[in-house]
C-alpha cells in the first residue's frame, strides 16, 4: 500500500507548474474564430443552396466540416494539448469520445435494425 | 520524491513521503472541471442518441423542413460564435490585468448569449403555437429535449457569468476569480462545441432529410 502512494505520487510531482500551460494569443484566437465562420457557413449555404447534386453526399460532407469544426474549437478555443495537466484532460477526451462514440454508432445501428425487421401493420393483417 | 525508510523496533520498514507538500488551493480545479464538462458531454450523446433514433418518426406531424428556418438558425450559431471569440478576448484581458476591459467583454458576451437564448425561445414559442409541441410526435420530443437541455445550459452560464461579473467588480481579478473565470471560459466554450453538432445534425440533415 506505501508503495502504491509512492509510485501514484511521482507522477504529479510537477503540478505546480500545471497553470503555466498556454491559454492562447489574439491570433490563435482570431485564426479559431475565422476558420470557425468558415466551416459554418459552407454546410449552410451547401443545404440552403443544394449546391451538390446528391442529398447522401451533402450530407457526408456537413458531417465532416462539423468534425473538424469540432476539433478547431478544442485546439483553438478550448487549447487541448497532450501535455495539459500531464496529460489527464487529454486522456478524459479520449476515454470519453470512445463512450460517445460506442453510445452513438450503437443505438443508431441496433435501433435501424430493429426498425428495418419491424413487420408493417398491413403485412400482419394479411397473415390471419 | 524521496521515500525514508524508518526501521521501527520490530524491523518492519515503514515507509512514508518525506517531503510531503501542500497543494496551492486550486491546483486540481480545471482538471476537475474539465472531467465535468466531458460528464456533461456524455449527457449530450445520450440526448444526440435518442434524436438520431427518434428523428425520423413524426407520427404524421410537422417535419424539420416545414419547421425550421435555416436563416434564423445561422443568426443564432453566429451569435454563440460571436459570445465564443469575446470570452476568448474577455480571457485575454484578463490575463494583462485590465479589469474595465475585461468587464466590458463579459457584458458583451453575455449580451450574445442573452440574444442566443432569446432568438431560440422565439424560435419555440413559435413552433408551440403552429402546434409542434413536445407532445405531437417522437422527433419533436426528441429536439425539445436536446435544444432544450443545450438552451437551458446556455441560461446557466449566463447566471454563471453575470455572478462572476459582480465578483470581478466586488473583489478584483483575485487568483479565485481568474480560476473561476477560466472554469466558464471552458463551461462556454465547451457549449459551442455541443452546438456545432445541434445544428449540423439536428437542423442541417434535419432539413436536407
Amino acid at each position: 500500500m506505501n508503495t502504491d502512494t509512492h509510485a501514484a505520487h511521482a507522477g504529479d510531482h510537477h503540478h505546480g507548474d500545471s497553470h503555466a500551460n498556454a491559454h492562447g494569443s489574439f491570433s490563435t484566437y482570431m485564426l479559431g474564430f475565422v476558420l470557425s465562420v468558415v466551416l459554418t457557413a459552407i454546410p449552410f449555404w451547401l443545404v440552403m443552396s443544394g449546391a451538390l447534386p446528391s442529398k447522401q453526399i451533402t450530407a457526408l460532407v456537413i458531417m465532416a466540416f462539423a468534425v473538424v469544426q469540432i476539433v478547431v474549437h478544442m485546439i483553438y478555443f478550448l487549447h487541448m494539448n497532450t501535455t495539459s495537466e500531464n496529460g489527464w484532460s487529454m486522456m478524459a477526451l479520449i476515454f470519453t469520445i470512445v463512450m460517445v462514440v460506442i453510445a452513438l454508432s450503437g443505438s443508431l445501428w441496433v435501433m435501424n435494425h430493429l426498425n428495418s425487421n419491424m413487420m408493417p401493420i398491413h403485412q400482419m393483417n394479411g397473415m390471419k | 520524491m524521496t521515500v525514508a525508510v524508518n526501521p521501527t523496533q520490530t524491523g518492519e520498514p515503514v515507509f512514508y513521503l518525506a517531503d510531503e507538500h501542500p497543494h496551492p488551493e486550486g491546483y486540481s480545479t480545471s482538471l476537475g472541471f474539465w472531467i465535468y464538462l466531458m460528464s456533461d458531454c456524455l449527457i449530450f450523446a445520450i440526448l444526440f442518441a435518442t434524436f438520431g433514433v427518434l428523428g425520423g418518426n413524426y407520427a404524421a406531424g410537422p417535419a424539420p423542413k416545414d419547421l425550421f428556418e435555416l436563416p434564423l438558425v445561422a443568426v443564432n450559431t453566429s451569435m454563440l460564435l460571436l459570445s465564443s471569440i469575446t470570452y476568448g478576448f474577455a480571457m485575454l484581458t484578463m490575463q494583462q490585468n485590465k479589469i474595465a476591459q475585461t468587464q466590458i467583454w463579459l457584458a458583451i458576451t453575455g449580451l450574445f448569449g442573452a440574444a442566443f437564448i432569446g432568438i431560440e425561445l422565439s424560435e419555440f414559442a413559435h413552433m408551440i403555437h403552429e402546434g409542434a409541441t413536445p407532445q405531437r410526435s417522437a422527433f419533436l420530443s426528441a429536439f425539445f429535449t436536446l435544444v432544450g437541455t443545450h438552451g437551458l445550459h446556455v441560461s446557466c452560464g449566463l447566471i454563471w457569468l453575470v455572478t462572476l461579473m459582480v465578483q470581478v467588480w466586488k473583489f478584483g481579478l483575485i487568483e479565485a476569480n481568474r480560476r473561476r473565470l477560466m472554469c466558464l471560459s471552458m463551461f462556454w466554450h465547451f457549449l459551442d462545441v455541443v452546438w456545432i453538432g445541434v445544428f449540423t445534425f439536428v437542423y442541417l440533415l434535419g432539413v436536407l432529410r
